[in-house]
């Protein structure tokens, strides 16, 4: 069975734990370096991006996590975990980086607009999914190697992968349709990988 | 779209942009609610009362700040009525951080409740910590786009709280004492009784909800999934690194901090440590090492000293 790791310093590990298993996939929750050890995959959950990003400096994370998004595995942030992956989040505080994107954290306003929508995923059978938006960023400016998976109807990027990059402006993991998840999960197989 | 929770009844925030440039986003649902509380799990939220400590809690890793004009110590020595902080501060604390920014109303008065939602403010706290304004009624939540936290003491007060629309749930414990005894009966009758649930036969439920004086459907579903239906947090009473972990490993998924970070000798210091404590609570040695060289703790009084019209955990039902 594969091994998926989430990085565990705050935020909706349980989630994301809770959908990979239903996926029938064994979550590993990543906490500390060595805990990156023989993983297949790894989600940087929602969160406080703050929060997560000085906890990975202090307990010794980002260099690790880059190094693991340059190997190739596949990598998935939301929200917050998108900022994370993020080349440029427009606030001075710590990325792992890796995806060629520039974000605008709380791109939609505070939590009293925070929102849920259906929202058409490219590579996404069976209709619209249901995304909910939590005080979420969007992505404001995509390098060329960044393919747009989703478009809220008027504009803002919400959804982007760039080769084993997946990165959702929006928490797949708040609902009970895991068709996001088996798509990240579908990154990693050969016969499926990135166009 | 679920109707028991979600719905426009406050007059000024409907929940369904219908057309224009925003069709279709649905806001102020349970879904969004609750799961804004999600992404604060495993994280401290502290009190404030200066735009300079809401920079020193979001420096520290913070992920969320309480907005107060007063810390319940402070609110617990100076007595008079305590209200909704001044629109001015809680305006001055949410333009200098980038996290979320919460505030307090009075038990039952959902004008306070009103005026922080127009604020902006992204959590209202329902809190007995305040002089309640209402003493049979609490605020009905589920007319508010913005979401609320409120206080329990029980698995009956926390469903309460949830059948009239909180989407997060926190221990009482008791404020501004720096006494984490409180929070810590609190947190074990909450989660007893999640656990005694779960043991039941269905036909055993409906007895189960009414001694706990709780909603039937939310019974069932706390039987079945064996945990609360929304964010549970401890607070009330912790003012160290190990009064967090303790909570966190009595199974709560955050803390709060009201009084405890800004009363001690070591405000910045001792944030810090609590935030590092919270993430890894269950790892002594992590512990032990953010628990040195804090300085003075808050100094607190015993909960168990407190009078019984002064405690703030009796307040509310």
């Amino acid at each position: 069975m594969k091994r998926v790791g989430v990085l565990a310093l705050q935020g909706d590990v349980a989630e994301h734990a809770g959908a990979l298993a239903r996926c029938g996939v064994a979550a590993v929750r990543v906490r500390r370096p060595a805990d990156l050890a023989g993983l297949d995959a790894l989600v940087l959950p929602g969160g406080e991006s703050t929060t997560i990003g000085q906890l990975a400096v202090d307990y010794g994370l980002v260099q690790p996590l880059r190094d693991f998004v340059a190997s190739g595995k596949p990598v998935w942030g939301t929200c917050a975990g998108l900022i994370l992956l993020a080349r440029d989040a427009g606030h001075a505080q710590p990325l792992v980086g890796g995806l060629d994107v520039r974000v605008d954290r709380n791109a939609f306003g505070r939590q009293v607009a925070s929102f849920e929508t259906d929202l058409d995923v490219a590579g996404l059978a069976g209709g619209p999914f249901r995304a909910v938006f939590i005080r979420a960023p969007a992505v404001v400016e995509a390098g060329p190697g960044v393919d747009v998976l989703a478009r809220l109807d008027d504009g803002p990027i919400v959804a982007v992968r760039q080769g084993a990059i997946l990165g959702t402006a929006f928490h797949a993991e708040l609902g009970d349709d895991l068709r996001v998840h088996r798509l990240f999960l579908g990154m990693g197989e050969p016969n499926v990988d990135a166009p | 779209m679920d109707m028991t929770h979600d719905g426009p009844h406050d007059g000024g925030t409907a929940a369904v942009n219908g057309a224009g440039e925003h069709a279709g986003r649905e806001t102020g649902t349970f879904r969004v609610k609750a799961g804004m509380a999600a992404m604060l799990k495993g994280g401290v939220i502290m009190d404030v009362t200066t735009a300079e400590q809401a920079k020193i809690a979001e420096d520290a890793g913070a992920v969320a700040v309480m907005a107060l004009e007063r810390v319940p110590a402070d609110i617990r020595a100076q007595g008079g009525v305590a209200r909704m902080a001044d629109p001015d501060k809680v305006l001055e604390i949410m333009a200098a951080v980038t996290i979320p920014v919460m505030a307090k109303a009075r038990i039952g008065h959902f004008v306070e409740a009103q005026v922080l939602q127009a604020l902006g403010v992204d959590y209202i706290d329902e809190s007995e910590v305040l002089t309640p304004a209402d003493e049979a009624h609490h605020i009905d939540k589920t007319a508010f786009t913005v979401p609320f936290v409120c206080g329990c003491r029980d698995l009956g007060e926390a469903l309460r709280r949830i059948g009239e629309g909180a989407a997060m749930i926190r221990t009482k414990g008791e404020a501004g004492t720096g006494d984490i005894v409180e929070a810590v009966r609190h947190a074990r009758a909450v989660l007893g009784d999640i656990r005694r649930l779960a043991s039941l036969r269905p036909d055993e439920l409906p007895a189960a909800a009414k001694a706990l004086g709780a909603p039937l459907a939310l019974v069932h579903d706390v039987a079945a999934t064996g945990r609360l239906p929304v964010v549970n947090f401890a607070a009330g009473g912790v003012a160290t690194p190990a009064d967090a972990a303790l909570m966190m490993q009595l199974g709560v998924d955050g803390v709060f901090v009201g009084s405890g970070i800004f009363k001690s000798s070591d405000p910045a210091r001792l944030a810090h440590a609590v935030v590092r404590a919270v993430t890894h609570f269950d790892d002594p040695a992590v512990l032990a090492d953010v628990s040195r060289g804090l300085g003075e703790a808050m100094r607190g009084r015993a909960a168990a000293a407190i009078p019984a019209p002064e405690r703030l955990a009796e307040r509310g039902w």
